[in-house]
């Protein structure tokens, strides 16, 4: 365990302190502030003895308010959200059978690559898989984890982006496409690194904080962090929300502009917002003028926000994708906007099942982490001394992380080697794609992006609402017009 | 014209005109030349400047000189809001009024205003000195940083976390400095300073209301 002093920086909120809501369900109490001795501490199960837990007042329910109460502080974390959500795990694809032919696996061409801004761009993105990494910032993260990701997304020809705080000569030199983030606070925001950029995201929002800007806490504000945000060492930084030079669509088409005169056309546009109502918002950035727009549901993860926001503000990303692509096709531009969606993006059927509702491709922000080595059991008594566990650390606020990912400590950032962690991040966009492509091959799709909605079934009521596929086994669509309800009943497997 | 701009000889003076408002007009120059914009233009004008050294004979529109990085940027009338919006440095001379955010997120730009600016000038001000002849909204330098402010007139409500600071000879200094640098005849010792109170710099259960 490494001691950051946090001298001047007392009862910032809930820094250092374990998160609400981290202590693994082992049967014990669960952990609050300075209560070590009950994680290490055997007990039984409560609910063998007949005990019942209260499922309104559950356990991490408790823990919060007692560290509300003891300490009057929120809890600020990292990661999105930790609430179960209808999510991919709900859709089913419909293999080929009689009426559709399937490919053979391993044998018949199924192509995976995807060309991103060529709408308005004099230099569109060429990427060889879908799966691209998303936004994370040099300052969360150290630089030999911003140096891995660049490696790992090389390694397979994807692409991976800035956040804020700025570009730096590690990522850029390690990354073969590299797109650079435009953000509200225009932390070391710089032309030179415009030109040098990829492509350009103009971030309106975050899936973790739709509405909300970015923190970076005091433990990671180090004397280069600072130099690169012009900010002084070690203050708590609170990243501004709102763009300083413009507000609403009219003025982000102004804007693009600049950003296309200043860089003579030649780089992608893409806009990136926080799902919440992303008809409106992929309309508006569509007319804005828009190259691709990058959509993070709420499951998407933060390097620092306060919790109240990241479980309750925003929609799930399974939510958002269909409402987005009404958007894109009201427009007439779907697939020519590329849809790039974000948030709880974990395996190559999750990447499958994003395309087939009509995402033109997905980022990966925390699965790319655990593929470096985010919350690794190995590390496990190391998570036991920060009053977290593998599998539940989300302090990544702290810059204790004892993986040397989310932090700025030099000891702990040394203990990341970018070189392997980097092959670790290829090994899992290699998978990831090749199991869309198994997918999508038995679908009868020679390419990712031929997967489409009717490939698709439903497996829950909520999942049928929200992507408009019937629930399995019935063709019954919940909020259909012109479906009755008791079609559910009647329905046949079509 | 902004790509012609952009492959300008250092050295060469540009005029353009008949600007009629057009949005984003010599933006992201990177060479030591000089551009005369005869006449009142839109949003952003000399966005992101490096080096150059922009003329706008007229008023400008919303975020003139946003994010310069060097060079010099000089509007003869009034600008708009978010003027000089996280510039990070050069120099930008407002001769007329500022209106709503001048300075805003400023990372180390010099901001000379011969007027007055608007509300919430100077918010989240980062580093850099804004210096006002006229007189100064409310809000002033809210949450601002380390950046410096320099008002001749009245200032409205302070905003958050920034009080009124000694002028010491190194201020003084400063801003006559700037002052001469911008043309103007104003007195620096008729000015006073503001800058971060810096007791909102980290998170304490104490300040929830402060915000």
């Amino acid at each position: 365990m490494t001691t950051i002093t946090t001298a001047g920086l007392g009862g910032h909120a809930a820094g250092t302190s374990p998160a609400a809501g981290t202590s693994p369900a082992t049967g014990t109490a669960p952990a609050t502030h300075g209560d070590q001795a009950a994680l290490d501490r055997p007990a039984g199960d409560p609910a063998a003895l007949g005990l019942r837990e209260n499922a309104t007042f559950d356990r991490t329910t408790i823990a919060a308010i007692r560290h509300a109460a003891q300490t009057g502080l929120y809890d600020i974390r990292g990661g999105g959200a930790k609430r179960k959500l209808p999510h991919f795990d709900d859709l089913l694809f419909l293999g080929a059978s009689m009426s559709r032919y399937p490919l053979e696996g391993y044998r018949e061409r199924c192509d995976t690559d995807v060309v991103i801004g060529a709408r308005h761009a004099l230099q569109p993105i060429h990427l060889k898989t879908p799966v691209t990494i998303a936004g994370m910032s040099f300052g969360s993260l150290s630089g030999q984890a911003k140096e891995a990701l660049g490696r790992g997304a090389s390694e397979v020809g994807t692409s991976t982006t800035t956040g804020d705080g700025g570009m730096t000569e590690e990522e850029r030199g390690h990354s073969q496409t590299l797109v650079y983030q435009y953000l509200p606070s225009r932390y070391g925001m710089n032309p030179k690194h415009l030109r040098m950029a990829d492509a350009i995201e103009v971030v309106l929002g975050q899936g973790a904080k739709p509405g909300g800007g970015g923190m970076l806490l005091g433990q990671k504000i180090t004397e280069r962090v600072a130099a690169m945000r012009t900010l002084p060492i070690g203050i708590d930084q609170r990243s501004a929300c709102r763009h300083p030079d413009w507000t609403g669509p009219d003025d982000l088409r102004i804007k693009i502009e600049e950003l296309r005169e200043i860089t003579d056309w030649m780089k992608p546009i893409y806009v990136k917002i926080g799902a919440s109502r992303p008809y409106y918002d992929v309309a508006l950035a569509i007319k804005a003028g828009a190259d691709a727009v990058v959509l993070d549901g709420m499951q998407g993860g933060t390097a620092a926000t306060q919790d109240v926001f990241i479980e309750h503000v925003g929609i799930p990303t399974l939510a958002a994708i269909p409402q987005a692509v009404d958007a894109l096709q009201e427009a007439g531009l779907h697939r020519q906007v590329q849809l790039i969606v974000s948030g709880g993006i974990r395996s190559g059927a999750d990447v499958a099942k994003a395309l087939a509702l009509g995402a033109d491709a997905v980022s990966i922000g925390t699965a790319a982490l655990i593929a470096l080595g985010d919350n690794d059991p190995a590390l496990e008594s190391e998570y036991r001394k920060l009053g977290s566990a593998a599998g539940y650390y989300d302090d990544w606020q702290a810059g204790q992380d004892p993986a040397g990912i989310t932090t700025q400590d030099p000891e702990l950032s040394k203990r990341l080697d970018p070189v392997a962690a980097g092959h670790r991040l290829a090994n899992l966009l290699r998978v990831m794609t090749m199991e869309a492509q198994i997918i999508a091959r038995a679908c009868g799709k020679a390419h990712l992006l031929h997967l489409e909605p009717e490939d698709l079934v439903a497996l829950t009521i909520e999942a049928a609402a929200m992507t408009r596929r019937p629930l399995a086994g019935t063709d019954w669509i919940p909020g259909a017009q012109g479906t009755p309800a008791t079609s559910a009943v009647v329905g046949a497997n079509a | 014209m902004n790509q012609a701009l952009h492959r300008a000889a250092p050295g060469s003076a540009w005029e353009v005109a008949h600007p009629d408002g057009r949005h984003a007009i010599a933006v992201g120059l990177t060479e030591p030349i000089s551009v005369r914009i005869s006449g009142p233009v839109g949003y952003f004008a000399a966005g992101m400047n490096e080096q150059a050294t922009v003329e706008i004979a007229g008023n400008a529109g919303v975020g003139v000189a946003e994010n310069m990085m060097s060079g010099r940027v000089h509007v003869t009338g009034s600008a708009s809001q978010s003027a000089g919006a996280t510039a990070h440095g050069g120099l930008l001379v407002i001769d007329g009024d500022a209106a709503a955010r001048c300075g805003i997120s400023m990372k180390g730009v010099d901001i000379v205003v011969g007027g007055n600016v608007g509300h919430m000038s100077a918010f989240m001000a980062q580093a850099g000195a804004l210096v006002v002849c006229g007189n100064a909204g409310d809000g002033l330098g809210d949450s601002i940083y380390e950046a410096h402010i320099y008002v001749q007139g009245n200032v409205g409500a302070l905003g958050a976390d920034c009080v009124e600071k000694q002028m010491r000879p190194e201020h003084l200094e400063e801003l006559a400095g700037l002052l001469a640098a911008a043309g103007r005849s104003e007195r620096p010792d008729q000015f006073r300073r503001y800058g971060s109170a810096r007791q909102l710099y980290n998170f304490h259960v104490d300040n929830a209301f402060a915000y």
